[in-house]
C-alpha cells in the first residue's frame, strides 16, 4: 500500500493504449457497425418497396385483365353487328335481284303474249279473207278491199 | 520474513503474497518513495495491456460490415456498449473520438487485470519463486504480486491519467480564462469574498474524485485478493475441515468475484466517461 513510480509509469501505459486503441481498434470497428446498419436499413428499405412495387403490378395486372375483358367484348359486339349487318345488306340484295328477274320475267311473258296476239290477229285476217274469197268465188281486188279489210282486222283486235 | 527450512508462518505468507517485486529487492519502506518502481505490477500491467489491444486490434482487423463471426461479435458488443454509453454522457462528438476508445481500452484493460484474480493465488507468485532459486536467490525474497489493479500506484496512476484528461478538456473547451472563471465562481457563485470557497471546494472535488477513483478499483481488489489468500491459508492447515473450506469457501468468492472484477471495471469506465463528461460541463 505505497505510492511510488508505478503511479507515473501506470498513467504513462494507460495513454499508449488508449491512443493505440483510438487510432487501430476502435475506428474499423465503428465503420463496420455503421456499415451494417446501413445495410440493414438499405436491406430492409428494398424489401418494403419489393413488397410496394409488387402489389403494384398485382393492381395492373388485374387493370390489364379488366381492359383485356371489355376491349374483347367490345370487339365481339362489334363483329356480331357487323355480321347481321352483312346478313342484312345480303338479304336485301337478294330479294332486290329476285324482284328484278321477277318483273323482267314478267315483261317477258307480256311481249310474247302480246307477239303470240299480233300472229294470231293477222293469220286470222288472212284465214278470213281467204275465206271470203272461197265463199264468193271471185278475186277481190285487194287494192279495192284494203280498207274493207283494215276496218275488219280493227274490229277484231 | 521466512527464512530457508521452515515454513512460513501465516502472517509471513500474508505479507509475502502482499509484498511487490520492486527494483529495491525488498518492500518498500516509506509510503511515499518516488525512486522504487513495482516490476511485477508494470509487468502484468504491460504484458496484460498488450494483450488486449492485441485481442481488440484482431478483431479489428478483421472487421467486417458482412456477418460478424463469434469473436468479431463480443468485440462488437462491447464497443457498441462504450460508445452507447459514451454518447449518452460525452456530449462533444469530437472528444468521443478519443474519449470512447480509452474507454473502451480501460475497461478491457482493467477487466483482464483484475481477472487475474481468479488464477490460483499461489500459481505464479510460486513458478516466479522457482525461478529465483534457481538463478541463486532466496525464495522467500521472490516477491510477485499478480494483480496490477491491486496495487494502488497503478489504480491511482490510472485515475490521475483520468484528471489529466479533465483538466486537458477543461481547458479545451472553456478556454485558460474560461476555466478559471469557473474555478472561483463555481458552485457557490460569483461574489470576491466567496472566491477563496470556491476555489478550495474545486480543489477538494478534483481531489476526492481522483483519490475515489483509483482507490475504489485499488480497495476492491486489494481485499478480494486478501480473501483469497486467507481461503489459500484455509487450505494450507491441510485437514479435512481446511481442505473442505478451502474448497467450498475458495468457489463461493471466486464465482462472487466475477461480479466485482466485472463490476469494478464498469465502474472505472463509467467514472471516466462522465468525469470528462463534466469537464464538458459549464457550472
Amino acid at each position: 500500500m505505497n505510492l511510488n513510480a508505478t503511479l507515473i509509469a501506470q498513467l504513462v501505459v494507460f495513454f499508449i493504449l488508449a491512443w493505440f486503441t483510438m487510432k487501430f481498434v476502435w475506428p474499423p470497428i465503428v465503420k463496420a457497425l455503421d456499415e451494417r446498419a446501413n445495410k440493414i436499413a438499405d436491406g430492409l428499405a428494398a424489401a418494403d418497396k419489393a413488397k410496394a412495387d409488387l402489389a403494384l403490378a398485382e393492381k395492373k395486372v388485374v387493370e390489364e385483365l379488366r381492359k383485356a375483358r371489355e376491349s374483347a367484348g367490345d370487339v365481339r359486339t362489334s363483329a356480331e353487328k357487323q355480321a347481321s349487318q352483312l346478313i342484312d345488306e345480303a338479304r336485301a340484295e337478294a330479294s332486290r335481284i329476285i324482284a328484278a328477274a321477277r318483273e323482267a320475267a314478267e315483261h317477258e311473258a307480256g311481249a310474247a303474249t302480246q307477239r303470240a296476239k299480233e300472229a294470231l290477229r293477222d293469220q286470222v285476217a288472212h284465214l278470213a279473207v281467204a275465206g271470203a274469197e272461197k265463199i264468193l268465188r271471185r278475186e277481190i281486188d285487194a287494192k279495192v278491199h284494203a280498207k274493207l279489210l283494215a276496218n275488219l282486222k280493227q274490229e277484231l283486235q | 520474513m521466512a527464512t530457508e527450512g521452515h515454513a512460513p508462518t501465516a502472517s509471513e505468507y500474508v505479507i509475502h503474497h502482499l509484498t511487490h517485486l520492486n527494483n529495491t529487492g525488498h518492500a518498500q519502506e516509506n509510503i511515499i518513495d518516488w525512486s522504487v518502481i513495482n516490476i511485477d505490477s508494470m509487468f502484468y500491467s504491460i504484458v496484460i495491456g498488450a494483450l488486449t489491444v492485441f485481442l481488440l486490434w484482431l478483431a479489428a482487423r478483421k472487421a467486417t460490415s458482412g456477418v460478424p463471426g463469434r469473436f468479431q461479435g463480443i468485440v462488437e458488443i462491447l464497443v457498441d456498449m462504450v460508445a452507447d454509453q459514451a454518447k449518452g454522457i460525452v456530449h462533444s462528438a469530437e472528444s468521443r473520438r478519443f474519449v470512447a476508445p480509452l474507454a473502451l481500452t480501460v475497461f478491457v484493460w482493467i477487466f483482464l487485470m483484475n481477472a487475474m484474480d481468479l488464477l490460483p493465488v499461489d500459481l505464479l507468485p510460486r513458478i516466479w519463486e522457482g525461478m529465483y532459486a534457481a538463478g541463486g536467490g532466496d525464495p522467500a525474497h521472490a516477491y510477485m504480486r499478480v494483480v496490477a489493479t491491486a496495487d494502488l500506484s497503478a489504480a491511482l496512476g490510472m485515475s490521475t491519467g483520468v484528471l489529466l484528461l479533465c483538466l486537458y478538456y477543461n481547458i479545451k473547451i472553456k478556454g485558460v480564462g474560461g476555466w478559471v472563471h469557473e474555478l472561483f465562481t463555481a458552485p457557490f457563485g460569483s461574489h470576491p469574498l466567496l472566491y477563496p470557497i470556491n476555489f478550495a471546494m474545486q480543489i477538494i472535488e478534483f481531489v476526492a474524485k481522483t483519490v475515489s477513483h483509483g482507490m475504489r478499483l485499488f480497495g476492491n481488489m486489494y481485499a478480494g485478493e486478501l480473501i483469497f489468500i486467507l481461503i489459500a491459508l484455509l487450505g494450507s492447515t491441510a485437514t479435512v475441515f481446511g481442505f473442505l473450506g478451502h474448497v467450498i469457501a475458495g468457489s463461493i468468492w471466486a464465482i462472487f468475484h466475477i461480479l466485482i472484477i466485472t463490476l469494478q471495471a464498469f465502474i472505472f469506465m463509467m467514472l471516466t466517461l462522465v468525469y470528462v463528461g463534466q469537464a464538458h460541463e459549464s457550472h
